[in-house]
């Protein structure tokens, strides 16, 4: 009997290359190609008088330079704006190459091709431009009262207006027993993979053909980017995806601008051209998240429960808008986490600054969302003198209630319901798994020893899965291989193991056998992507159903040759068999021998299925409704998210003369429905909270007000080591089946991530006994804090 | 140093190149660079070695970590010609004669000490160094030795689990060497 393999800690495929070095990443492939680099703005905001290329030609072994003047068509238009909203008012997006006028530090404005990237830095940094500086707008205070503009056809520097309310939160607030207020802030961060972004193209001049190979997480975006930018038939364009050294949010398609000049250089030269990203580029002109403040004002009852609740925030959209209002859609739906606050009023601005530009870093608005919110539950809590999860508990949906509609729209343009979750069940296993109650206890002990610590929690809903969809390839080959294909892409998520458990399952051939292919164009032409802890949820669903076509046609075939009925058979290992008589057999290549009528027998095998040996002389050798091979073809699109959700604790120490903050232990409650493989959710959560502790307690982006990133290097940037993340990360799953998809998933992606801010500030909070309202926190800013509230202290209540 | 004077000029860019040989993983490479080639670029680009990552190229990241002389050294700080003569070993160099995986590859496997893949040659190469200065770390010892280099996928936890495995593979199978050893 084939053992099911959904739910098995298997060991990954994909391992055995990359621990020997043999992994594929774009640098990686095609050794030879010119390389291109790219002059980039020094300046945040300036208008550019002129550019002067002429020493670059100067240089042996350049091959071609570009700057806006030499693109035509639609590559000298703006970039494409991706996702339009009706609130968007103010949408923009950069050139390519800069045309007169450069909005943050890094923008692309020149590119040199030459013959390796030494000597394409030379060339660049013979470009001469003639800038007007302009004043710059960095920070969203100084976005907000806009005295000077990013975009002088701005006013306010307001990209988007967006209100949703359900109830009247106001009405609720003014009429709630008690009601607080609170302003928050987050502070920027970003995806920083240990692979920055990567092109390489190639223009084959024999079959007209553009192939694009790139360090993405959308193959097809890129795709149609390309495609369109450089005027080409999509069936001309194959958009590959080799290994991706890390993604996190940052390689969704932009699409970046030298993800469509690469392939316009390799044209144009007629010659392989790549771009390797160095690290400051990836600092400077890539992408950000996170920076918002935030303003909630809330109306609650004795025991802690939401009447009203009214948010108000400012999101920092960088320069540019390409990715629409994605990142603070979310965090606006995405802030009501489990609770129900029946009432609910939010509104954002979404306001341009002279920084890189803002698009979704693994969590996508939700850690700002959840942070407001979390906030909220702990100052209710205090200002009631309650415990935190009691306050929490008052809140929640309850398990009878799904699925539960909020009210609102969510990012995928589609109504906020949840489908399924059971928080209650979540919290108490949170409690038991970090001593919840046992904790005062603790507090009380370490206090006597003259030791500060303090416990956090934090809850949260992720909407995962979103559409439109993806579609998935199953293919038996006569030999007996199963080849199967999605259009989405893998950075590290071993999608090429939890797919092949999928497809083992549901066809009974063995793991060993199925081979999984993902992000390439020339095989799954449809797909939209991987981001939004998507990726199980819409191929895992596509791959299935695809899997289960394929069975059909399997049985279908094996009936009709061992002369019984498709409800007789049965596939195990790889071999159809009549149940309870496993005598009477037909191996699986076989069955794919038989549904290929063929004139010419190639090999041994295939000589079973020529014309002379195969079929009734009276029908067509293929039916009326069938195709030859052995394939099976679905796509999954579902009718709405599908919502994860987790609860998490930790437990820190801050030292009490240098306000040091140690983690003590870190405790995480999980649902993402049914587990295909717990080692590889079990990695997503380990690396989550670790990219959330970075987020919470190191990582910020230090731009000068003169726009100039301070730190952009991982010598200033200060991305966890292992020494700054918990030594365990306990976890304890719980598993509430989606019902929106055929395999009860819910996504993972993202889940370790989104709580952190939250969760840090309250333990924070917790040891310290005065509020947090501002993250990240390091410890001369906790030191400051304590200054501050002390001083307070000494004033006296009239101060 | 076994380099050279300057023998021969780049056609293409007019620069200056040097004969330099380097030993890697035990086969001898002749190669002509530029003496700015760095020796992250002459590994993968010059000698097809592109198991080799670049993370950072100032040396922070620990991706491009390979051994020189058994050292952990990162590729990314040192011009090839610097290297000239010096045993190199890269991961390419850390499976087992057989083509079995070494014992610190197969711990990651096992302990799924990996996701992205791209850090993993530099944490492979400076743990391989480091279980052969101390072969039976402490878990804070496997967090020390693992210390310089960064990951963005796995927040280390398997990572950590993945030392000591692998110290414990090792152990198993005393007759193995690890790459790097010096005899």
């Amino acid at each position: 009997m084939t053992t099911k393999l959904f739910g098995q800690a298997v060991q990954r495929v994909e391992d055995d290359r990359l621990l020997r070095g043999q992994g594929q990443y774009t640098d990686d492939l095609m050794p030879g190609a010119l390389h291109a680099a790219v002059l980039r703005s020094p300046h945040a905001h300036a208008r550019i008088l002129a550019i002067d290329v002429d020493a670059v030609l100067d240089v042996e072994g350049v091959v071609a330079v570009y700057t806006h003047e030499d693109l035509v068509g639609a590559m000298a238009e703006p970039l494409p704006l991706l996702i339009p909203h009706p609130t968007l008012t103010h949408g923009r997006t950069q050139y390519a190459l800069a045309r007169d006028e450069i909005n943050y530090v890094g923008e692309a404005i020149a590119m040199v091709v030459a013959v390796d990237r030494y000597v394409a830095e030379d060339a660049v940094d013979r470009i001469r431009v003639d800038y007007d500086v302009l004043p710059p707008v960095v920070g969203i205070e100084n976005a907000r009262d806009g005295d000077l503009l990013v975009h002088d056809d701005v006013p306010g520097n307001r990209a988007a207006r967006m209100e949703q309310q359900v109830g009247d939160a106001e009405a609720a607030i003014a009429a709630a027993p008690h009601r607080l207020s609170l302003d928050l802030q987050v502070e920027r961060s970003a995806c920083m993979p240990m692979e920055g972004r990567a092109t390489l193209a190639r223009w084959d001049t024999d079959s007209r053909r553009m192939q694009v190979w790139t360090s993405t997480q959308t193959s097809t975006g890129v795709r149609a980017a390309v495609a369109s930018k450089l005027g080409l038939d999509l069936g001309q364009v194959d958009v590959i995806t080799p290994d991706v050294g890390g993604g996190f949010g940052v390689k969704i398609v932009h699409p970046w601008p030298e993800e469509l000049l690469v392939p316009m250089a390799a044209r144009a030269l007629g010659r392989p051209v790549k771009f390797i990203e160095d690290r400051r580029e990836h600092f400077i002109s890539s992408a950000h998240e996170r920076g918002q403040l935030q303003h909630v004002d809330v109306g609650f009852d004795d025991d802690g429960r939401l009447l009203g609740l009214s948010v108000q925030f400012w999101h920092d959209n960088g320069a540019y808008t390409p990715y629409g209002l994605i990142v603070p859609i979310i965090t606006s739906t995405q802030l009501l986490g489990p609770y129900k606050p029946d009432n609910y009023k939010v509104v954002f601005d979404s306001l341009y600054t002279n920084t890189v530009i803002v698009t979704p870093y693994r969590g996508a608005g939700r850690p700002q969302g959840v942070y407001a919110m979390e906030r909220t539950m702990d100052a209710i809590a205090a200002y009631l003198g309650k415990d935190r999860t009691e306050v929490r508990a008052a809140n929640f949906i309850q398990p009878d209630e799904f699925p539960y509609d909020h009210g609102l729209l969510f990012q995928d343009g589609r109504p906020l319901i949840y489908d399924s979750g059971d928080y209650p069940a979540s919290l108490e296993k949170l409690k038991a798994l970090v001593d919840w109650d046992d904790f005062e206890r603790i507090r009380d002990e370490a206090r006597a020893e003259g030791r500060k610590v303090g416990i956090g929690i934090a809850c949260y809903v992720e909407g995962t899965g979103v559409g439109p969809y993806e579609g998935g390839h199953v293919h038996v080959e006569t030999s007996g291989k199963v080849k199967v294909s999605t259009g989405l892409t893998s950075q590290g998520q071993g999608h090429q193991t939890a797919f092949a458990q999928i497809v083992a399952d549901e066809l009974g051939v063995p793991f060993e056998d199925v081979e999984v292919v993902t992000g390439d164009t020339r095989r799954s032409p449809y797909s939209v992507g991987t981001f939004a802890s998507r990726a199980a949820v819409m191929s895992g669903s596509a791959i299935a159903l695809a899997a289960r076509k394929t069975r059909e046609k399997v049985l279908r075939i094996a009936a009709d040759a061992l002369e019984t009925t498709p409800e007789d058979l049965e596939i195990v290992n790889g071999v159809v068999q009549v149940k309870g008589a496993p005598g009477s057999r037909i191996e699986l290549g076989t069955i794919a021998v038989l549904s290929n009528p063929l004139r010419y027998a190639f090999d041994e095998a295939s000589k079973a299925a020529t014309q002379f040996v195969v079929g009734d002389p009276s029908k067509p050798p293929v039916a009326e409704d069938d195709e030859p091979g052995l394939e099976g073809k679905d796509f999954y699109s579902p009718p709405r998210s599908t919502f994860a959700n987790g609860m998490h604790a930790v437990v820190v120490e801050t030292d009490p003369e240098t306000a040091e903050i140690t983690i003590l232990r870190y405790a995480v409650v999980h649902d993402c429905g049914n587990l295909i493989n717990p080692l590889i959710v079990e990695g997503q959560v380990h690396g989550g909270v670790a990219q959330g502790v970075g987020g919470a307690l190191y990582e910020r982006m230090a731009y000068n007000e003169h726009g100039q990133l301070e730190n952009a290097s991982f010598m200033d940037f200060l991305m966890p080591y292992v020494s700054e993340v918990p030594k365990r990360i306990e976890i304890d799953h719980l598993e509430t089946p989606s019902p929106l998809n055929p395999l009860g998933l819910k996504g993972a992606g993202e889940a370790g991530v989104i709580p952190s801010a939250a969760v840090f500030a309250s333990a924070i909070e917790d040891a310290e006994g005065f509020p947090i309202t501002s993250m990240p926190i390091s410890p001369s800013e906790l030191f400051a804090l304590r200054l501050h509230h002390e001083q307070k202290l000494q004033e006296g209540p009239h101060a | 140093m076994s380099t050279d004077a300057p023998t021969q000029t780049d056609p293409d860019t007019g620069e200056d190149l040097h004969d330099v040989r380097l030993h890697v993983n035990g086969i001898v490479h002749q190669v002509r660079i530029p003496g700015r080639r760095l020796l992250s670029d002459a590994l993968r680009h010059d000698l097809g070695l592109t198991g080799t990552h670049v993370g950072c190229e100032h040396g922070v990241c620990g991706a491009c970590t390979v051994l020189l002389e058994g050292q952990p050294v990162r590729a990314c700080l040192m011009f090839a010609v610097s290297a000239a003569g010096q045993e190199l070993t890269t991961v390419e160099g850390l499976a087992a004669p057989d083509g079995r995986l070494g014992p610190v590859q197969q711990a990651f496997k096992e302990c799924h000490g990996l996701q992205c893949g791209f850090c993993t040659p530099g944490f492979l190469t400076t743990i391989t160094a480091g279980l052969r200065d101390n072969p039976d770390p402490t878990e804070d010892e496997a967090r020390e030795m693992i210390g310089g280099n960064l990951c963005r996928c796995t927040g280390y936890q398997n990572i950590v689990s993945a030392v000591c495995r692998a110290a414990e593979i090792a152990r198993l199978e005393p007759s193995e060497p690890l790459e790097g050893e010096q005899p």
